[in-house]
Protein backbone atom coordinates (compact mmCIF):
# COMPACT_ATOMS: atom_id res chain seq x y z
CA UNK A 1 0.00 0.00 0.00
CA UNK A 2 1.77 3.24 -0.90
CA UNK A 3 2.04 5.98 2.08
CA UNK A 4 -0.31 8.26 1.09
CA UNK A 5 -2.92 5.54 0.72
CA UNK A 6 -1.90 4.44 4.20
CA UNK A 7 -2.28 8.10 5.72
CA UNK A 8 -5.67 8.33 3.91
CA UNK A 9 -6.99 5.03 4.81
CA UNK A 10 -6.14 5.06 8.61
CA UNK A 11 -7.29 8.89 8.86
CA UNK A 12 -10.63 8.35 7.25
CA UNK A 13 -10.91 5.33 9.73
CA UNK A 14 -10.52 7.34 12.98
CA UNK A 15 -12.86 9.70 11.41
CA UNK A 16 -15.84 8.09 10.97
CA UNK A 17 -15.39 6.73 14.55
CA UNK A 18 -15.37 10.41 16.02
CA UNK A 19 -18.14 11.56 13.76
CA UNK A 20 -20.38 8.26 14.65
CA UNK A 21 -20.05 8.99 18.65
CA UNK A 22 -20.31 12.70 18.34
CA UNK A 23 -23.29 12.20 16.52
CA UNK A 24 -24.41 9.49 18.62
CA UNK A 25 -22.74 11.04 22.17
CA UNK A 26 -25.36 13.77 23.13
CA UNK A 27 -28.81 11.46 22.37
CA UNK A 28 -27.26 9.47 25.32
CA UNK A 29 -28.47 11.23 29.07
CA UNK A 30 -31.10 10.56 31.70
CA UNK A 31 -33.72 11.58 29.55
CA UNK A 32 -34.06 9.44 26.47
CA UNK A 33 -34.21 10.89 23.23
CA UNK A 34 -34.60 9.79 19.35
CA UNK A 35 -32.53 11.29 16.73
CA UNK A 36 -35.14 10.66 14.15
CA UNK A 37 -37.18 12.74 16.12
CA UNK A 38 -34.59 15.66 16.76
CA UNK A 39 -34.21 15.82 13.03
CA UNK A 40 -37.70 15.57 12.24
CA UNK A 41 -38.72 18.99 11.05
CA UNK A 42 -42.47 18.47 10.48
CA UNK A 43 -42.40 18.76 14.31
CA UNK A 44 -42.42 22.99 15.20
CA UNK A 45 -38.78 23.71 17.57
CA UNK A 46 -41.75 24.68 20.17
CA UNK A 47 -42.55 21.40 20.60
CA UNK A 48 -39.88 19.00 19.75
CA UNK A 49 -38.59 18.17 23.17
CA UNK A 50 -36.16 15.93 21.79
CA UNK A 51 -34.45 18.59 19.03
CA UNK A 52 -34.54 20.97 22.36
CA UNK A 53 -32.42 18.73 24.56
CA UNK A 54 -30.20 17.86 21.76
CA UNK A 55 -29.03 21.39 20.28
CA UNK A 56 -29.09 23.49 23.48
CA UNK A 57 -28.77 20.97 26.53
CA UNK A 58 -26.31 18.58 25.14
CA UNK A 59 -24.64 18.87 21.80
CA UNK A 60 -22.87 22.19 22.84
CA UNK A 61 -21.05 20.39 25.92
CA UNK A 62 -20.50 17.48 23.21
CA UNK A 63 -18.55 20.11 20.85
CA UNK A 64 -16.72 21.24 23.68
CA UNK A 65 -15.66 18.02 24.63
CA UNK A 66 -14.71 17.18 20.85
CA UNK A 67 -12.71 20.61 20.58
CA UNK A 68 -10.99 20.20 23.52
CA UNK A 69 -10.03 16.92 23.42
CA UNK A 70 -8.84 17.35 19.83
CA UNK A 71 -6.74 19.78 21.10
CA UNK A 72 -5.15 18.25 24.17
CA UNK A 73 -4.68 15.62 22.10
CA UNK A 74 -3.10 17.46 19.36
CA UNK A 75 -0.83 19.96 21.17
CA UNK A 76 0.16 16.13 23.72
CA UNK A 77 1.44 15.14 19.78
CA UNK A 78 3.27 18.58 18.92
CA UNK A 79 5.20 18.89 22.17
CA UNK A 80 6.35 15.37 22.83
CA UNK A 81 7.87 15.49 19.42
CA UNK A 82 9.09 18.77 19.54
CA UNK A 83 10.76 17.98 22.72
CA UNK A 84 11.63 14.71 22.10
CA UNK A 85 10.46 13.76 25.05
CA UNK A 86 7.24 11.14 24.88
CA UNK A 87 6.72 12.07 28.79
CA UNK A 88 5.33 15.92 27.70
CA UNK A 89 1.85 17.02 28.37
CA UNK A 90 0.13 20.43 26.56
CA UNK A 91 0.38 21.57 30.34
CA UNK A 92 4.12 20.44 31.24
CA UNK A 93 5.49 24.05 29.88
CA UNK A 94 3.27 25.96 32.39
CA UNK A 95 0.24 26.82 29.86
CA UNK A 96 -2.25 25.47 32.32
CA UNK A 97 -0.86 26.79 35.46
CA UNK A 98 -0.94 30.38 33.77
CA UNK A 99 -4.70 29.53 32.54
CA UNK A 100 -5.52 28.80 36.12
CA UNK A 101 -4.42 31.26 38.02
CA UNK A 102 -6.06 33.53 35.72
CA UNK A 103 -9.21 31.56 36.32
CA UNK A 104 -8.44 32.11 40.07
CA UNK A 105 -8.10 35.42 40.23
CA UNK A 106 -11.47 35.87 37.83
CA UNK A 107 -13.58 33.62 40.19
CA UNK A 108 -11.79 34.80 43.69
CA UNK A 109 -11.72 38.74 43.13
CA UNK A 110 -14.83 38.34 40.40
CA UNK A 111 -13.71 40.13 37.73
CA UNK A 112 -16.17 42.05 35.47
CA UNK A 113 -13.95 41.40 32.40
CA UNK A 114 -16.48 39.26 29.93
CA UNK A 115 -16.34 40.67 26.48
CA UNK A 116 -18.41 39.46 23.42
CA UNK A 117 -21.21 37.45 25.86
CA UNK A 118 -17.95 35.46 27.34
CA UNK A 119 -17.77 35.25 30.69
CA UNK A 120 -14.75 36.44 32.49
CA UNK A 121 -13.44 33.21 33.86
CA UNK A 122 -12.64 31.66 30.40
CA UNK A 123 -11.47 35.86 29.09
CA UNK A 124 -9.07 35.71 32.19
CA UNK A 125 -7.85 32.02 31.99
CA UNK A 126 -6.92 32.02 28.56
CA UNK A 127 -5.18 35.86 29.22
CA UNK A 128 -2.99 33.97 32.22
CA UNK A 129 -2.19 31.35 29.31
CA UNK A 130 -0.92 33.99 27.15
CA UNK A 131 1.09 35.37 30.29
CA UNK A 132 2.68 31.91 31.34
CA UNK A 133 3.80 31.06 27.16
CA UNK A 134 5.20 34.50 27.08
CA UNK A 135 7.71 33.91 29.98
CA UNK A 136 8.81 30.69 29.24
CA UNK A 137 9.27 31.79 25.73
CA UNK A 138 10.99 34.60 26.55
CA UNK A 139 13.28 32.88 29.03
CA UNK A 140 13.77 30.17 26.51
CA UNK A 141 14.66 32.23 23.73
CA UNK A 142 17.35 34.35 25.88
CA UNK A 143 19.73 32.14 24.60
CA UNK A 144 21.98 33.81 21.81
CA UNK A 145 21.38 30.67 19.83
CA UNK A 146 17.48 30.17 18.73
CA UNK A 147 15.19 28.57 21.33
CA UNK A 148 16.71 25.93 23.97
CA UNK A 149 14.20 22.80 24.65
CA UNK A 150 15.74 22.31 27.96
CA UNK A 151 15.03 25.80 29.15
CA UNK A 152 11.61 25.42 27.91
CA UNK A 153 11.13 22.13 30.04
CA UNK A 154 13.29 23.81 32.76
CA UNK A 155 11.26 27.41 33.03
CA UNK A 156 7.92 25.26 31.98
CA UNK A 157 8.35 23.43 35.56
CA UNK A 158 9.68 26.11 37.40
CA UNK A 159 5.99 27.91 36.22
CA UNK A 160 3.92 25.12 37.01
CA UNK A 161 5.18 25.22 40.24
CA UNK A 162 5.49 28.77 40.84
CA UNK A 163 1.92 28.98 39.81
CA UNK A 164 0.51 26.45 41.71
CA UNK A 165 2.05 28.04 44.72
CA UNK A 166 0.04 31.67 43.69
CA UNK A 167 -3.22 29.68 43.28
CA UNK A 168 -3.03 28.38 46.57
CA UNK A 169 -2.41 31.99 48.06
CA UNK A 170 -4.96 33.07 46.21
CA UNK A 171 -7.78 30.64 47.29
CA UNK A 172 -6.66 30.94 50.63
CA UNK A 173 -7.68 34.59 50.97
CA UNK A 174 -11.24 33.53 49.28
CA UNK A 175 -13.91 32.97 51.09
CA UNK A 176 -15.32 29.00 50.78
CA UNK A 177 -17.93 29.49 48.74
CA UNK A 178 -15.54 31.11 45.96
CA UNK A 179 -12.84 28.58 46.86
CA UNK A 180 -14.86 25.53 46.14
CA UNK A 181 -16.34 27.49 42.46
CA UNK A 182 -12.36 27.51 41.84
CA UNK A 183 -11.83 23.86 42.67
CA UNK A 184 -14.43 23.08 40.57
CA UNK A 185 -12.95 24.76 37.83
CA UNK A 186 -9.52 23.58 38.17
CA UNK A 187 -11.18 19.59 37.79
CA UNK A 188 -12.52 20.52 34.43
CA UNK A 189 -15.96 21.08 33.39
CA UNK A 190 -17.23 20.93 29.84
CA UNK A 191 -20.81 22.25 30.91
CA UNK A 192 -20.06 25.10 28.61
CA UNK A 193 -23.89 26.35 28.65
CA UNK A 194 -24.02 27.81 25.18
CA UNK A 195 -22.45 27.91 21.55
CA UNK A 196 -20.75 31.38 22.68
CA UNK A 197 -17.58 30.09 24.16
CA UNK A 198 -16.65 27.21 21.83
CA UNK A 199 -17.04 30.14 19.12
CA UNK A 200 -15.12 32.13 21.32
CA UNK A 201 -11.77 29.21 21.30
CA UNK A 202 -12.75 27.91 18.15
CA UNK A 203 -10.18 31.30 16.01
CA UNK A 204 -7.04 30.55 18.13
CA UNK A 205 -7.47 27.08 18.17
CA UNK A 206 -8.50 26.95 13.97
CA UNK A 207 -5.08 29.19 13.46
CA UNK A 208 -3.12 26.88 15.27
CA UNK A 209 -4.11 23.62 13.91
CA UNK A 210 -3.23 25.37 10.69
CA UNK A 211 0.10 25.75 11.72
CA UNK A 212 0.03 21.96 12.55
CA UNK A 213 -0.95 20.94 9.24
CA UNK A 214 2.66 21.90 7.86
CA UNK A 215 4.42 20.38 10.51
CA UNK A 216 4.06 16.64 10.65
CA UNK A 217 7.27 15.44 8.41
CA UNK A 218 9.49 17.75 10.41
CA UNK A 219 8.35 16.39 13.60
CA UNK A 220 9.14 13.32 12.49
CA UNK A 221 12.56 14.45 11.81
CA UNK A 222 13.31 16.23 15.02
CA UNK A 223 12.55 12.72 16.79
CA UNK A 224 16.47 11.88 15.34
CA UNK A 225 18.02 14.69 17.12
CA UNK A 226 18.20 19.02 16.13
CA UNK A 227 21.43 18.09 14.54
CA UNK A 228 19.98 15.27 12.00
CA UNK A 229 17.11 17.27 11.80
CA UNK A 230 19.04 20.35 10.40
CA UNK A 231 21.45 18.41 8.31
CA UNK A 232 17.92 16.40 6.29
CA UNK A 233 17.15 20.04 5.97
CA UNK A 234 14.80 21.27 8.81
CA UNK A 235 15.01 24.65 10.12
CA UNK A 236 15.11 23.96 13.32
CA UNK A 237 14.56 26.60 15.79
CA UNK A 238 12.10 28.08 13.28
CA UNK A 239 9.98 24.69 13.83
CA UNK A 240 10.45 24.06 17.25
CA UNK A 241 9.17 28.11 17.77
CA UNK A 242 6.28 27.49 15.61
CA UNK A 243 5.58 24.23 17.10
CA UNK A 244 5.58 25.65 20.81
CA UNK A 245 3.45 28.75 19.95
CA UNK A 246 0.85 27.30 18.15
CA UNK A 247 0.23 24.27 20.80
CA UNK A 248 0.48 26.59 23.44
CA UNK A 249 -1.71 28.37 22.10
CA UNK A 250 -4.43 25.86 21.09
CA UNK A 251 -3.39 24.54 24.82
CA UNK A 252 -4.57 28.26 26.32
CA UNK A 253 -8.15 28.61 23.90
CA UNK A 254 -9.16 24.82 24.76
CA UNK A 255 -8.09 25.13 28.67
CA UNK A 256 -10.78 28.64 28.88
CA UNK A 257 -13.02 26.85 27.56
CA UNK A 258 -13.04 23.28 29.61
CA UNK A 259 -10.54 23.78 32.20
CA UNK A 260 -7.45 22.44 32.66
CA UNK A 261 -8.77 18.37 32.13
CA UNK A 262 -5.22 16.17 32.75
CA UNK A 263 -3.96 13.24 30.60
CA UNK A 264 -5.58 13.99 27.69
CA UNK A 265 -2.50 15.04 26.03
CA UNK A 266 -0.59 12.08 27.20
CA UNK A 267 -2.84 9.15 26.85
CA UNK A 268 -4.13 9.70 23.26
CA UNK A 269 -1.00 10.14 21.85
CA UNK A 270 0.15 7.18 23.19
CA UNK A 271 -2.61 5.26 22.45
CA UNK A 272 -2.58 5.95 19.02
CA UNK A 273 1.53 5.73 18.63
CA UNK A 274 0.97 2.09 19.58
CA UNK A 275 -2.55 1.51 16.97
CA UNK A 276 -0.74 3.41 14.11
CA UNK A 277 2.96 3.95 14.63
CA UNK A 278 4.79 6.90 15.04
CA UNK A 279 5.05 8.57 11.37
CA UNK A 280 3.44 11.94 12.63
CA UNK A 281 1.53 12.39 9.17
CA UNK A 282 -0.85 9.84 10.73
CA UNK A 283 -0.21 10.40 14.77
CA UNK A 284 -1.05 14.22 14.42
CA UNK A 285 -4.77 13.73 12.60
CA UNK A 286 -5.38 10.54 14.07
CA UNK A 287 -4.81 11.91 17.52
CA UNK A 288 -6.64 15.14 17.09
CA UNK A 289 -9.62 12.58 16.53
CA UNK A 290 -9.38 9.87 18.48
CA UNK A 291 -8.77 13.11 21.26
CA UNK A 292 -12.12 14.47 20.48
CA UNK A 293 -13.80 11.27 20.54
CA UNK A 294 -12.28 9.85 23.65
CA UNK A 295 -12.94 13.16 25.46
CA UNK A 296 -16.43 13.12 24.04
CA UNK A 297 -16.53 9.32 25.83
CA UNK A 298 -15.57 10.87 29.13
CA UNK A 299 -17.46 13.26 29.60
CA UNK A 300 -20.02 11.26 28.65
CA UNK A 301 -19.49 8.84 31.87
CA UNK A 302 -19.19 11.72 33.52
CA UNK A 303 -22.80 13.15 33.34
CA UNK A 304 -24.33 9.43 33.17
CA UNK A 305 -22.42 7.41 35.36
CA UNK A 306 -24.06 8.71 39.02
CA UNK A 307 -27.07 10.46 37.31
CA UNK A 308 -28.63 12.66 38.32
CA UNK A 309 -25.57 13.78 39.20
CA UNK A 310 -22.35 15.17 37.41
CA UNK A 311 -18.96 14.59 38.01
CA UNK A 312 -16.73 16.60 36.24
CA UNK A 313 -14.78 15.43 33.56
CA UNK A 314 -11.22 15.79 34.74
CA UNK A 315 -11.90 12.73 38.08
CA UNK A 316 -12.48 10.36 35.09
CA UNK A 317 -9.64 11.65 32.59
CA UNK A 318 -7.54 11.37 36.04
CA UNK A 319 -9.04 7.59 36.99
CA UNK A 320 -8.27 6.85 33.72
CA UNK A 321 -4.99 8.10 33.28
CA UNK A 322 -3.00 7.86 36.37
CA UNK A 323 -3.01 4.64 35.96
CA UNK A 324 -2.36 4.30 32.10
CA UNK A 325 0.86 6.57 32.71
CA UNK A 326 2.13 4.56 35.29
CA UNK A 327 1.62 1.63 32.89
CA UNK A 328 3.72 3.18 30.32
CA UNK A 329 6.29 4.26 32.53
CA UNK A 330 6.71 0.98 33.65
CA UNK A 331 6.68 -0.21 30.34
CA UNK A 332 9.20 2.12 28.96
CA UNK A 333 11.63 1.91 31.13
CA UNK B 1 39.09 16.85 -9.77
CA UNK B 2 36.85 20.43 -9.74
CA UNK B 3 36.66 21.19 -6.37
CA UNK B 4 33.34 20.28 -4.70
CA UNK B 5 33.30 22.01 -1.50
CA UNK B 6 35.96 24.95 -0.41
CA UNK B 7 36.41 25.99 3.34
CA UNK B 8 37.85 29.88 3.11
CA UNK B 9 39.62 30.54 6.01
CA UNK B 10 36.92 29.84 8.45
CA UNK B 11 36.69 30.40 11.83
CA UNK B 12 34.57 29.85 14.75
CA UNK B 13 33.72 30.07 18.01
CA UNK B 14 30.37 29.24 19.77
CA UNK B 15 30.68 32.66 22.41
CA UNK B 16 31.54 35.97 21.33
CA UNK B 17 34.10 36.04 24.10
CA UNK B 18 34.86 32.43 23.61
CA UNK B 19 38.29 30.49 22.13
CA UNK B 20 38.08 30.22 18.67
CA UNK B 21 37.21 26.69 17.91
CA UNK B 22 38.43 26.24 14.51
CA UNK B 23 40.62 28.79 14.01
CA UNK B 24 41.50 29.90 10.21
CA UNK B 25 40.79 26.34 8.64
CA UNK B 26 41.31 26.31 4.66
CA UNK B 27 40.16 22.68 3.32
CA UNK B 28 39.09 21.91 -0.07
CA UNK B 29 37.46 18.60 -0.35
CA UNK B 30 37.35 17.56 -4.58
CA UNK B 31 34.78 15.42 -5.98
CA UNK B 32 35.03 12.10 -5.77
CA UNK B 33 37.70 12.63 -2.49
CA UNK B 34 37.48 10.20 0.26
CA UNK B 35 39.20 12.68 2.91
CA UNK B 36 39.53 12.19 6.59
CA UNK B 37 39.78 14.57 9.05
CA UNK B 38 42.06 13.38 11.77
CA UNK B 39 42.68 15.29 15.45
CA UNK B 40 42.42 14.48 19.30
CA UNK B 41 39.05 15.37 21.04
CA UNK B 42 38.59 19.12 21.32
CA UNK B 43 40.87 19.65 18.09
CA UNK B 44 37.48 20.72 16.17
CA UNK B 45 36.94 18.70 13.72
CA UNK B 46 33.25 17.87 14.96
CA UNK B 47 33.05 22.10 14.74
CA UNK B 48 34.47 22.08 11.42
CA UNK B 49 31.80 19.48 10.14
CA UNK B 50 29.50 21.49 11.43
CA UNK B 51 30.48 24.73 8.96
CA UNK B 52 31.24 22.37 6.28
CA UNK B 53 27.56 21.34 6.82
CA UNK B 54 25.98 25.23 7.26
CA UNK B 55 24.55 23.92 10.29
CA UNK B 56 26.74 26.56 11.90
CA UNK B 57 27.34 29.95 10.41
CA UNK B 58 31.56 31.03 10.62
CA UNK B 59 32.35 33.81 12.83
CA UNK B 60 34.71 34.83 9.85
CA UNK B 61 35.50 33.06 6.49
CA UNK B 62 33.04 31.69 3.90
CA UNK B 63 32.34 28.02 3.14
CA UNK B 64 31.59 27.93 -0.92
CA UNK B 65 29.41 24.14 -2.22
CA UNK B 66 30.82 24.86 -5.74
CA UNK B 67 30.10 28.19 -7.03
CA UNK B 68 27.47 28.99 -3.59
CA UNK B 69 27.87 30.28 -0.48
CA UNK B 70 26.60 27.97 2.23
CA UNK B 71 25.19 31.19 3.95
CA UNK B 72 22.60 32.11 0.95
CA UNK B 73 21.49 28.83 0.69
CA UNK B 74 18.44 27.48 2.67
CA UNK B 75 18.54 24.61 4.95
CA UNK B 76 16.60 22.55 2.34
CA UNK B 77 19.14 23.34 -0.43
CA UNK B 78 22.16 22.45 1.88
CA UNK B 79 20.43 19.28 2.29
CA UNK B 80 19.54 18.33 -1.02
CA UNK B 81 23.25 18.96 -1.57
CA UNK B 82 24.73 17.66 1.78
CA UNK B 83 24.48 14.89 4.00
CA UNK B 84 25.62 14.34 7.17
CA UNK B 85 25.58 11.50 9.47
CA UNK B 86 26.34 11.48 12.85
CA UNK B 87 28.23 9.47 15.75
CA UNK B 88 25.19 7.73 16.93
CA UNK B 89 21.70 8.03 16.73
CA UNK B 90 18.36 7.95 19.34
CA UNK B 91 14.86 8.15 18.46
CA UNK B 92 12.52 9.80 20.48
CA UNK B 93 10.20 7.56 19.09
CA UNK B 94 9.83 4.50 17.48
CA UNK B 95 10.22 4.05 13.52
CA UNK B 96 11.41 1.34 11.14
CA UNK B 97 14.63 1.69 9.06
CA UNK B 98 12.80 2.39 5.96
CA UNK B 99 10.61 5.11 7.76
CA UNK B 100 14.19 6.25 8.71
CA UNK B 101 15.87 5.73 5.22
CA UNK B 102 12.46 7.64 3.74
CA UNK B 103 13.08 10.82 5.87
CA UNK B 104 16.22 11.63 3.95
CA UNK B 105 13.85 12.44 1.31
CA UNK B 106 12.79 15.43 2.98
CA UNK B 107 14.47 17.96 1.13
CA UNK B 108 13.11 16.93 -2.16
CA UNK B 109 9.37 16.81 -0.90
CA UNK B 110 7.31 19.32 -0.91
CA UNK B 111 5.94 20.91 2.13
CA UNK B 112 2.46 18.83 1.51
CA UNK B 113 3.89 15.93 -0.83
CA UNK B 114 3.87 12.55 0.14
CA UNK B 115 6.54 9.92 -0.67
CA UNK B 116 5.55 8.35 -4.35
CA UNK B 117 7.10 5.44 -6.17
CA UNK B 118 10.54 7.32 -7.26
CA UNK B 119 11.44 8.25 -3.08
CA UNK B 120 10.71 4.71 -2.33
CA UNK B 121 12.72 2.80 -5.04
CA UNK B 122 15.34 5.91 -4.07
CA UNK B 123 15.31 4.93 -0.74
CA UNK B 124 15.45 1.00 -1.56
CA UNK B 125 18.52 1.78 -3.73
CA UNK B 126 20.09 2.92 -0.72
CA UNK B 127 18.74 0.08 1.47
CA UNK B 128 20.58 -2.09 -1.07
CA UNK B 129 23.86 -0.38 -1.03
CA UNK B 130 24.41 -0.54 2.58
CA UNK B 131 23.45 -4.41 2.68
CA UNK B 132 20.44 -3.44 4.88
CA UNK B 133 17.21 -4.30 2.63
CA UNK B 134 16.47 -7.37 4.34
CA UNK B 135 16.24 -5.06 7.63
CA UNK B 136 13.28 -2.67 6.08
CA UNK B 137 10.57 -3.45 8.04
CA UNK B 138 12.80 -3.59 11.50
CA UNK B 139 11.93 -1.16 13.97
CA UNK B 140 15.17 0.63 14.57
CA UNK B 141 15.82 0.50 18.17
CA UNK B 142 15.41 -3.26 17.93
CA UNK B 143 18.89 -2.88 15.51
CA UNK B 144 22.13 -3.62 16.81
CA UNK B 145 24.87 -0.97 16.66
CA UNK B 146 26.32 -1.54 13.04
CA UNK B 147 23.19 -2.04 11.70
CA UNK B 148 21.68 1.12 12.87
CA UNK B 149 24.80 3.00 11.72
CA UNK B 150 23.87 1.10 8.35
CA UNK B 151 20.30 2.28 8.47
CA UNK B 152 21.69 5.92 9.08
CA UNK B 153 24.39 5.77 6.17
CA UNK B 154 21.05 4.51 4.28
CA UNK B 155 19.31 7.68 5.08
CA UNK B 156 21.73 9.68 4.65
CA UNK B 157 22.43 8.42 0.85
CA UNK B 158 18.66 8.73 0.17
CA UNK B 159 18.86 12.58 -0.01
CA UNK B 160 20.92 11.95 -3.40
CA UNK B 161 23.85 14.04 -1.74
CA UNK B 162 26.77 15.24 -4.08
CA UNK B 163 29.09 14.75 -0.49
CA UNK B 164 28.49 12.56 2.54
CA UNK B 165 29.73 14.40 5.61
CA UNK B 166 30.17 12.21 8.71
CA UNK B 167 31.01 12.57 12.10
CA UNK B 168 33.21 10.06 14.00
CA UNK B 169 30.65 7.03 12.20
CA UNK B 170 32.86 4.33 13.84
CA UNK B 171 33.47 5.70 17.63
CA UNK B 172 30.53 3.94 19.02
CA UNK B 173 31.16 0.70 17.71
CA UNK B 174 32.55 -2.56 18.92
CA UNK B 175 35.96 -3.69 16.29
CA UNK B 176 33.70 -5.84 13.87
CA UNK B 177 31.18 -2.96 13.70
CA UNK B 178 33.94 -0.19 13.22
CA UNK B 179 34.93 -2.45 10.09
CA UNK B 180 31.87 -3.31 8.51
CA UNK B 181 31.07 0.69 8.47
CA UNK B 182 34.28 1.45 7.18
CA UNK B 183 34.86 -1.27 4.36
CA UNK B 184 31.23 0.13 3.36
CA UNK B 185 32.50 3.47 3.59
CA UNK B 186 35.32 2.50 0.94
CA UNK B 187 32.74 0.75 -1.42
CA UNK B 188 30.70 3.45 -1.73
CA UNK B 189 32.46 5.48 -2.58
CA UNK B 190 34.28 3.56 -5.14
CA UNK B 191 31.62 1.78 -6.45
CA UNK B 192 28.70 4.78 -6.16
CA UNK B 193 31.20 7.86 -6.33
CA UNK B 194 29.85 9.44 -3.09
CA UNK B 195 32.42 12.02 -2.24
CA UNK B 196 33.20 11.78 1.78
CA UNK B 197 34.55 13.67 4.44
CA UNK B 198 35.23 11.73 7.31
CA UNK B 199 36.04 12.97 10.97
CA UNK B 200 37.53 10.40 13.37
CA UNK B 201 40.59 10.10 15.88
CA UNK B 202 41.31 6.55 15.08
CA UNK B 203 44.21 7.16 12.95
CA UNK B 204 44.03 3.15 11.86
CA UNK B 205 40.56 3.55 10.18
CA UNK B 206 41.42 6.96 8.46
CA UNK B 207 44.86 5.31 6.73
CA UNK B 208 42.41 2.47 6.09
CA UNK B 209 40.16 3.87 3.48
CA UNK B 210 41.27 7.55 2.91
CA UNK B 211 42.90 8.64 0.05
CA UNK B 212 43.32 12.28 1.70
CA UNK B 213 44.10 13.19 5.24
CA UNK B 214 43.57 16.63 7.33
CA UNK B 215 45.11 16.99 10.32
CA UNK B 216 43.85 19.30 12.81
CA UNK B 217 45.02 20.47 16.13
CA UNK B 218 43.62 23.22 19.02
CA UNK B 219 40.97 24.65 15.58
CA UNK B 220 44.30 24.58 12.93
CA UNK B 221 45.35 22.68 9.86
CA UNK B 222 48.31 21.06 10.79
CA UNK B 223 49.00 19.42 7.72
CA UNK B 224 47.10 18.32 4.81
CA UNK B 225 47.62 16.03 1.77
CA UNK B 226 47.78 12.25 0.50
CA UNK B 227 47.25 9.86 2.97
CA UNK B 228 51.03 8.11 2.72
CA UNK B 229 52.59 11.15 2.87
CA UNK B 230 50.48 13.19 6.17
CA UNK B 231 50.29 10.13 8.59
CA UNK B 232 54.12 10.15 9.56
CA UNK B 233 55.46 9.61 13.17
CA UNK B 234 56.33 13.61 13.07
CA UNK B 235 52.95 14.23 12.57
CA UNK B 236 51.17 11.97 15.22
CA UNK B 237 53.45 13.35 17.89
CA UNK B 238 52.47 16.58 16.43
CA UNK B 239 49.08 15.52 16.97
CA UNK B 240 48.45 13.22 20.18
CA UNK B 241 52.06 13.73 21.61
CA UNK B 242 52.52 10.61 21.31
CA UNK B 243 55.49 8.46 19.85
CA UNK B 244 53.97 6.13 17.20
CA UNK B 245 56.00 3.64 14.62
CA UNK B 246 53.81 4.06 11.73
CA UNK B 247 54.76 0.98 8.64
CA UNK B 248 53.05 -0.43 6.11
CA UNK B 249 51.31 -3.36 6.86
CA UNK B 250 52.18 -6.24 4.93
CA UNK B 251 48.64 -8.06 4.92
CA UNK B 252 46.57 -4.96 4.05
CA UNK B 253 48.85 -2.58 2.40
CA UNK B 254 48.04 0.51 3.82
CA UNK B 255 50.00 2.35 6.73
CA UNK B 256 49.13 1.20 10.28
CA UNK B 257 50.19 3.56 13.52
CA UNK B 258 51.39 1.63 16.65
CA UNK B 259 51.45 3.61 19.33
CA UNK B 260 54.50 3.68 21.34
CA UNK B 261 54.91 5.95 24.63
CA UNK B 262 53.65 9.31 25.66
CA UNK B 263 56.02 12.26 24.91
CA UNK B 264 55.76 15.87 26.83
CA UNK B 265 54.08 18.27 25.05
Amino acid sequence: MSIRRRIVTVVSAFAVVTAVVIVWAPTVGSTSISLARVFDTSIPWADNVDAQIFFVARLPRVLAASLVGATLAAAGVVLQAMLRNPLATPFTLGVSAGAALGAMLAVIFQLEVGVLGISSVPIMSFAGSLVAIGIVYALASSQKRGLSTNVLLLAGVTLNSFFSALILFVQYLADFTQSLRAVRWLMGDLDVGSYRPIVGAAPFIIAAFAVFAILPRTLNLLSMGDDVAAARGVEVVRAQRWAFLSASLATGAAVSLGGPVGFIGIIVPHLVRLLVGSDHRIVLPAGTLFGAAFLVMCDLLARTIMAPLEIPVGIITALIGGPFFLWLLVKKS
Amino acid sequence: MPTLLWADNVSFRYAPAGPQVVDGVTIRISDGALVGILGPNGSGKTTLLRLLSGTRRPSSGRVLLGPDDLTNLSRRDIARRIAVVPQETELAFEYSALEIVLMGRHPHLGLFTVEGPADIEIAMAALSATGTAPLAGRLFHTLSGGEKQRVVIAGALAQSPQLLLLDEPTASLDLGYQLEVSTLLQRLNRDQAVTMAISTHDLNLAASICRELILMRDGRVIAAGPTNDVLTPEHVRVLYDVEADVHVHHDTGHLTVVPVRRVPR
